[in-house]
């Protein structure tokens, strides 16, 4: 089992901040707009320092959604920042018509995603976000694992032209990844080989996935983990040579089991390699109050679901 | 007529009102003749907007040709209302954006000219897609910021249907426009008074939209006669003059649906409807030819 040490726990949108930041000092065509969540989405810095691009324009997500696109027309290249949730489902046609059928390079960056936001409850938190932006054709959509790789895809996506979502989160989480595993955009990450099972992860789930793997090791299966940080496009190759391997999948992601991550590798293995699968993720629900960790648990998204799920499919080769 | 009409073509001299009174004919006729040939779009509003457009893209505007989707140091038109789809492309080649016998492709399969205009098909002219309302002035504010930004001293023209002012987007980039200071920027409101389902102050009474853009702290001018050239150029003239004060500039303007067809207009009947072969053929006897069909 290779080892991954947690260099120290931060949020994943202090990546995004921190990115931010670095590409106001390296791009002079990257600016940032924000609906009134500049703490929430460390925008502070980035701020500062390039006050003449950065756009405040106040609770009123469509309208960002519209002057994001309308910047673009110039060469600029636009991060928009808001919670996930405000930067999807409220905002769905501005994104449709505005940015992704007229092919607007804009960056999506969304905080809070998924069931992590904790207290706020169902009203802030969202599971169905990946289902809505992959969707749309031209979109590509990113949900990042930790600190270190929101970072690495937030400077990432400003050098792709094209509509991109970037998805990440509020809680303070393991920073693991190191810059040794690189972050190309549409290319998994085999995080730890196996011949049991694969492990598939994307987002919080991928450090669930590694505590679960080395788990299932001290059990005798051998587990090999795959961060798919890129959902759309999928890295289909990385995909299915493990499954060719471990004869059965198993999918792990903070977000609803329609339209997800998961569902995305079953249509694949349903068309090109069928293969036993089971999924991590919420049943078609909302979400609720509650502390992130308590959270996770009720809602079967932990280690202890995903090691689950692998003794079911491993029954099922 | 039609022999001035094609000396126009090779030499317009754009001050001459009657050379931009020719040109709105010819634009007319190709609008008629687009929607008639594919039995759907929408002449009604497009045709309240020929002299606008007419003016805005043959005088008023500094524009490039060919296209060039960023526009630096150029001036920039958006369409909100996207679904007066006809008159934007017969502007646009009568203009030199691309060969007039296109238009001839309107609404057909595989056509640079869909439904209601957008980027996706490549085709020259078009910056941004509309047609599901209310997002157009936000695009055009954030092309305005971007042209600040780039230090472009040119300006941003957008056009707004009247009842699409009902769609929530508009008045979120209203309030933005005025709070930031976005002065380069002409908004016009086409104010017909007519939308599918029938009047505006029917459907969904807006009241006094004058002094809802006011409140929102825009620079208001006002045009009641929206078919008339002169009055138009002028009024763009007008809100020219009074670009980088600190406020955004809208132009309402007062239009009839369906202008230069008779029976089109005093209705709201001719919104998403097309002639047939009879009503055709009346509508262009009332527009003669002058620089020559596609």
């Amino acid at each position: 089992m290779k080892q991954y040490i947690n260099q120290g726990s931060n949020d994943t949108r202090s990546g995004f901040g921190d990115g931010l930041t670095e590409l106001g000092r390296t791009n002079p065509n990257v600016v940032a707009l924000c609906a009134d969540l500049i703490g929430s989405l460390k925008m502070q810095d980035f701020i500062d320092e390039n006050p003449e691009r950065f756009f405040q324009i106040g609770i009123a997500e469509a309208n960002m959604m519209g002057i994001a696109a309308g910047l673009t027309i110039g060469g600029k290249i636009p991060f928009t920042g808001t919670f996930a949730n405000f930067s999807t489902g409220r905002v769905y046609d501005q994104i449709r018509q505005s940015i992704a059928y007229s092919g607007k390079n804009v960056k999506i960056c969304a905080s809070h995603a998924g069931i992590t936001l904790g207290e706020d409850g169902a009203t802030h938190q969202i599971l169905e976000d990946i289902g809505m932006m992959k969707m749309l054709p031209g979109m590509t959509v990113i949900n990042t694992c930790d600190y270190n790789q929101t970072k690495a895809a937030t400077l990432a996506i400003a050098d792709f032209e094209g509509p991109v979502y970037l998805r990440f989160g509020r809680p303070k989480v393991a920073n693991f990844t190191t810059p040794e595993l690189g972050f190309e955009i549409g290319k998994g990450i085999l995080l730890n080989p196996g011949n049991d099972v694969t492990i598939v992860a994307t987002g919080h789930l991928v450090w669930e996935a590694l505590q679960a793997a080395e788990e299932l090791e001290a059990n005798g299966i051998s587990a090999e983990v795959i961060n798919i940080h890129t959902i759309k496009p999928l890295d289909e190759e990385i995909i299915l040579n493990s499954v060719k391997k471990t004869g059965c999948l198993v999918s792990a992601e903070e977000h609803n089991y329609l339209g997800g991550l998961g569902e995305t590798i079953s249509g694949l293995l349903g068309l090109k390699l069928p293969t036993p699968m089971e999924m991590v993720a919420t049943q078609d629900t909302f979400g609720e109050s509650g502390t992130p960790a308590q959270l996770m648990t009720k809602y079967g998204l932990d280690k202890s679901a995903i090691i689950q799920k692998v003794h079911q499919v491993i029954k099922r080769k | 007529m039609p022999a001035q009409g094609l000396l126009l073509k090779e030499n317009l001299i754009m001050s001459d009102i009657s050379a931009l009174e020719n040109i709105s004919t010819q634009v007319r006729r190709d609008i008629l003749r687009m929607v008639h040939k594919v039995n759907s779009g929408h002449p009604g509003g497009s045709l309240g907007c020929v002299e606008y457009f007419v003016s805005l893209f043959f005088n008023t505007m500094d524009i490039k040709v060919p296209f060039d989707m960023n526009g630096e140091n150029e001036d920039l038109f958006f369409l909100s209302n996207g679904h007066i789809s006809p008159v934007f492309y017969s502007v646009l080649a009568r203009k030199g954006y691309f060969p007039v016998e296109e238009l001839n492709t309107f609404r057909l399969i595989d056509s640079r000219l869909q439904g209601h205009p957008t980027t996706h098909e490549g085709l020259p002219g078009i910056r941004v897609a509309s047609g599901s309302l209310g997002q157009g002035l936000s695009v055009a504010i954030g092309a305005a910021q971007s042209k600040k930004l780039n230090n472009d001293p040119k300006t941003v023209f957008v056009l707004m249907g009247d009842g699409e002012l009902q769609e929530g987007q508009n008045w979120e980039a209203l309030m933005y426009a005025a709070a930031k200071g976005v002065d380069n920027i002409i908004a016009t409101v086409d104010l017909n008074g007519k939308q599918i389902d029938g009047t505006t102050d029917d459907v969904l009474h807006m009241g006094d939209v004058a002094e809802k853009f006011k409140a929102f702290g825009w620079d208001v001018l006002t045009l009641k006669e929206g078919n008339n050239v002169e009055k138009i150029i002028a009024t763009l003239a007008t809100a020219k003059s009074k670009l980088g004060r600190q406020k955004p500039i809208v132009i309402l303007m007062e239009t009839e649906m369906g202008n230069g067809v008779d029976f089109m207009m005093h209705t709201h009947a001719w919104h998403g409807k097309a002639p047939n072969d009879e009503q055709l053929e009346n509508a262009l006897a009332q527009n003669i030819e002058t620089l020559g069909d596609y």
